[in-house]
């Protein structure tokens, strides 16, 4: 890609050149890692990418320049004039804009009404849309976006309604912009798009920091890159002094695991069959239509498709949460008709797609939390045996790498990645025959990641039959041993991932046939 | 290291036992405060309220007293909290309550039984009759997705005009003559002795045991955790294979059956029978005030249930010095109020406290790592 060309000299920057100055930023932030005398130099129209794994502090950093959060210590220059942002009002007065991951969009209103949303002209106290409209649609074509803006949001795809956020925070006279993790939500082709905006808009002026874990996007798109670990710098450097390996080891701060190539067979029995399965929904399209596919004995099925297009229906009605045609035979015994436990004891288990959803009760202690599902065998008679319920959750905690003072501690405190070592660690241990393992990675650290990739391997090598659903293309790619891509509730293609690549995923993921 | 853990562990529940008692305590002391402020502005001396208060409350009658006024609120607290571990809100307790009363009590002069077990069976009635009507909302729950808060308060008032309609037409006695009609008289082999002779009833050991075991199933039982789970995250303990809709079923059943022992020291251990203007009413709304000021733990539920028994049992004397008795009412409204808000700040001051700790912790374990 040939968008780095009009990258400044990075070296001779200027103090008036430095648009946002962060010096020895700390904070106590309960839960996560504190950032702890972060300082950061921000260059005028660059893209500044912040690096680091999930809970090293980047969006903390980010909230406490938006004035979302305020520092214990350490401060804020703007333009080279120190500031105290008490309040996102007054971080959007001084010229700054956040994207958050989540967007906040109305849906039912049009993309110009959520543009101007809590900004609305008036003339005489009407409502008066014809100028808004016209500065808006000025404000498009000079970043290249081309919107439809009487379309309400719910007919958006995710790259659009990204786009309208963006157009929002400018609207307000952003300068500076914080993109959080913009691209965890956009298939290969949407990023690019992006990218081209980002560009234009930076060739305007504008500055974005943007906060990413995907080092690829990384590389191509920033002009320079600051790593954050455990809540302070390790260091900001040029992309081009700099690879993908170089960034992960300086935000790991190790050398990375290398995935294994599998040395296991893939076996000869069905281990999980689907048949013609639906998912039934009163009043609204079916969410999982006529679907069939199977899983052998050691074998990992992935299932890649943007989020929302039947996933997490089909793990709903595999594990018997939702009603539904059709049937499902885990070890060759037809389960459609079972409860929920008695499919997890008949050796099917979950990793569910939202652990704070699904899996945790946060206010509880890890002991309790490592308990559920297990009741059944950590009791004795009607009662739970508190000291075995606490051995088992140790026995998590030391296998898993669950990084935790002990097993008494509320859920919350735990960061996300230690939170889904626990969940991944508490339910595969019902894992006999087949796992459903939804988005078993997301939103945690790299380190956590590779342990939990090995569990699966592990629990693969073991001849269980693996339904991986995941956003994630390298996982899905690095991991499965057949690809189906799932659209609009449907299966819509079989890929082997030897010759599958993100772009081609990505066209399928988009509705390609 | 295994010993350092050891009294880690003890310190944190002992410090959280401590923020618990300290914010309650504190709550009571605003409350005071506030209704201090209400009473210098309607032109009374509150010092001189209090006192009357405390001096009529702390003599050995009055402790008496209290101890029988306690005991109501400690079955319908139970039977709220038991409601609340699951998220559930019972609001029913009041029709749950009286609809059991009077079929124990009508029931209970139909059998001839050895003391002990006529007793027994006249509770066991009693909590079968709480469990069935309570019943009703959960199955409304589980089927039509009903929410229980309305529902419950719906069969209140459904449960008062049943019972009137059962009474007036089957189980009215009016042999006794005079105005206060009640069901037929429970034999004396249906009675629960007193504790002390005309002051206290048996039923308030009953009360103890019921809230000791309350502990045991709730905080102890596979049951209870699976209950307290679906009340934690309903989605997680649904996923982990807990059956909701006979969670909601048992929890609300077990809510009911505990509520139907809410008047019993007035059928089996005053009364002997039920009369609509005989049997107390009211203590399923008081019950919901105390669990909510015991927090839903037993020893929460005691400590109210006697604080509410204090007050209640001062009203009367009160009138007599010129204090309206209703300042007690206003006390203890003024402290629910009060409690529920200091409760909600301090668990998340703890909670955040916590997790700082649990920081700070970390990056200890991550220096040696």
């Amino acid at each position: 890609m040939q968008l780095g060309d009009t990258k400044p000299n990075q070296d001779l920057l200027t103090s008036d050149a430095v648009v946002v100055e962060l010096t020895n930023i700390s904070k106590v932030f309960p839960g996560v890692v504190a950032n702890r005398d972060v300082s950061l130099k921000v260059g005028r129209a660059t893209i500044h990418a912040l690096v680091g794994e999930n809970g090293a502090g980047k969006s903390t950093l980010m909230k406490i320049l938006y004035g979302l959060h305020q520092p214990d210590s350490g401060t804020i220059a703007i333009n080279g004039v120190a500031r105290q942002f008490k309040s996102p009002s007054e971080a959007i007065d001084a010229g700054i804009g956040m994207v958050h991951q989540h967007f906040m969009l109305a849906d039912n209103l049009t993309v110009l009404e959520n543009i101007i949303l809590g900004l609305e002209p008036t003339k005489f106290g009407v409502l008066s849309l014809s100028d808004a409209r016209a500065r808006v649609r000025e404000l498009a074509t000079s970043i290249g976006v081309a919107l439809d803006l009487d379309v309400p949001i719910s007919e958006l795809g995710v790259g659009q309604r990204q786009r309208v956020e963006i157009l929002k925070v400018l609207f307000r006279g952003a300068e500076i912009l914080i993109l959080d993790e913009p691209t965890a939500v956009l298939v290969p082709q949407e990023v690019d798009e992006l990218f081209v905006n980002l560009r234009r808009l930076v060739s305007k002026g504008t500055t974005i920091l943007f906060i990413s874990h995907k080092l690829d996007e990384v590389l191509t798109i920033s002009d320079r890159i600051t790593v954050i670990r455990q809540g302070s710098t390790v260091a900001t450097v040029s992309p081009n002094t700099v690879d993908r390996l170089k960034l992960a080891e300086m935000m790991v701060g190790s050398d990375l695991p290398k995935p294994g190539e599998r040395t296991t067979k893939i076996g000869a029995t069905t281990r999980l069959a689907v048949r013609g399965l639906s998912v039934l929904e009163k009043g609204r399209k079916n969410p999982v239509r006529n679907v069939s596919f199977q899983i052998a004995e050691g074998e990992i099925v992935g299932i890649a498709g943007v989020e929302g297009n039947g996933q997490f229906e089909l793990c709903g009605a595999l594990l018997g949460l939702l009603s539904s045609e059709g049937t499902v035979e885990v070890g060759g015994k037809d389960v459609s008709n079972l409860s929920i436990r008695e499919r997890l004891n008949a050796g099917l288990a979950y990793i569910p797609f939202d652990r704070h959803r699904e899996g945790l009760m946060l206010t509880a202690p890890l002991w309790e939390n490592a308990l559920l599902g297990h009741e059944a065998t950590l009791s004795r008679g009607p009662m739970i045996d508190f000291t075995a319920a606490k051995k088992a959750c140790r026995e998590i905690i030391s296998r898993f790498g669950v990084l935790t003072q002990n097993e008494l501690v509320p859920a919350f405190v735990l960061s996300g990645g230690n939170q889904q070592k626990l969940v991944v660690g508490r339910n595969l241990a019902t894992a006999r025959t087949v796992l459903i393992a939804a988005h078993p990675t997301r939103g945690i650290d790299v380190g956590a990641q590779a342990a939990i990739w090995e569990e699966i391997r592990r629990s693969r090598d073991s001849g269980m039959s693996v339904l991986l659903v995941s956003a994630d293309l390298e996982e899905v790619l690095g991991l499965s041993d057949k690809i189906l891509v799932m659209f609009d509730g449907e299966i819509t293609a079989e890929l082997d991932p030897k010759s599958a690549s993100p772009q081609i995923l990505g066209k399928y993921m988009t509705g390609a046939r | 290291m295994i010993e350092s853990r050891t009294t880690q562990r003890n310190f944190d529940g002992v410090r959280k036992s401590f923020v618990t008692l300290g914010s309650s305590l504190g709550a009571i002391v605003l409350a005071l405060v506030i209704c201090a402020v209400l009473l210098l502005l309607t032109g009374k001396d509150p010092l001189v309220a209090y006192r009357q208060i405390l001096e009529t409350g702390l003599s050995g009658d009055k402790l008496l007293e209290m101890l029988k006024r306690a005991t109501p609120l400690m079955f319908s607290a139970t039977a709220v909290a038991i409601g609340f571990k699951m998220n559930l809100f019972n609001i029913g307790v009041e029709g749950q309550y009286l609809f059991a009363a009077l079929i124990a009590a009508e029931m209970g002069t139909h059998v001839s039984l050895p003391a002990p077990l006529h007793v027994l069976f006249i509770l066991l009635v009693a909590m079968i009759a709480g469990a069935a009507w309570a019943s009703i909302a959960a199955l409304l729950k589980i089927g039509r997705g009903v929410n229980e808060v309305i529902s419950t308060i719906m069969l209140n008032f459904i449960a008062l005009s049943f019972i009137q309609w059962l009474f007036d037409n089957f189980f009215r006695d009016d042999s006794d003559g005079g105005l206060n009609v009640k069901t037929t008289k429970i034999a004396p082999s249906g009675r629960m002795p007193d504790l002390v002779h005309n002051r206290l009833s048996g039923m308030f050991i009953v009360a103890l045991i019921v809230v000791a075991l309350y502990w045991v199933v709730v905080f102890r039982s596979r049951f209870g955790f699976q209950l307290r789970a679906s009340g934690l995250n309903p989605i997680a303990a649904r996923t982990a294979g807990i059956p909701a809709n006979r969670m909601v079923l048992l929890a609300l059943m077990l809510s009911g059956a505990v509520a139907g022992l809410v008047a019993m020291p007035s059928v089996i251990g005053d009364v002997y029978g039920y009369g609509p203007s005989a049997t107390p009413t009211q203590f399923g709304f008081a019950g919901i005030a105390v669990a909510l000021l015991g927090r839903n733990h037993p020893v929460g539920i005691v400590s109210a249930a006697l604080l509410f028994g204090f007050l209640d049992s001062t009203s009367a004397e009160l009138q007599l010095s010129g204090v309206p008795s209703s300042i007690v009412k206003v006390i203890q409204a003024i402290i629910v109020l009060v409690v529920v808000i200091v409760n909600e700040a301090s668990s998340r001051w703890l909670n955040r406290r916590t997790a700082e700790r649990a920081a700070i912790a970390l990056k200890g374990l991550a220096s040696v790592a």
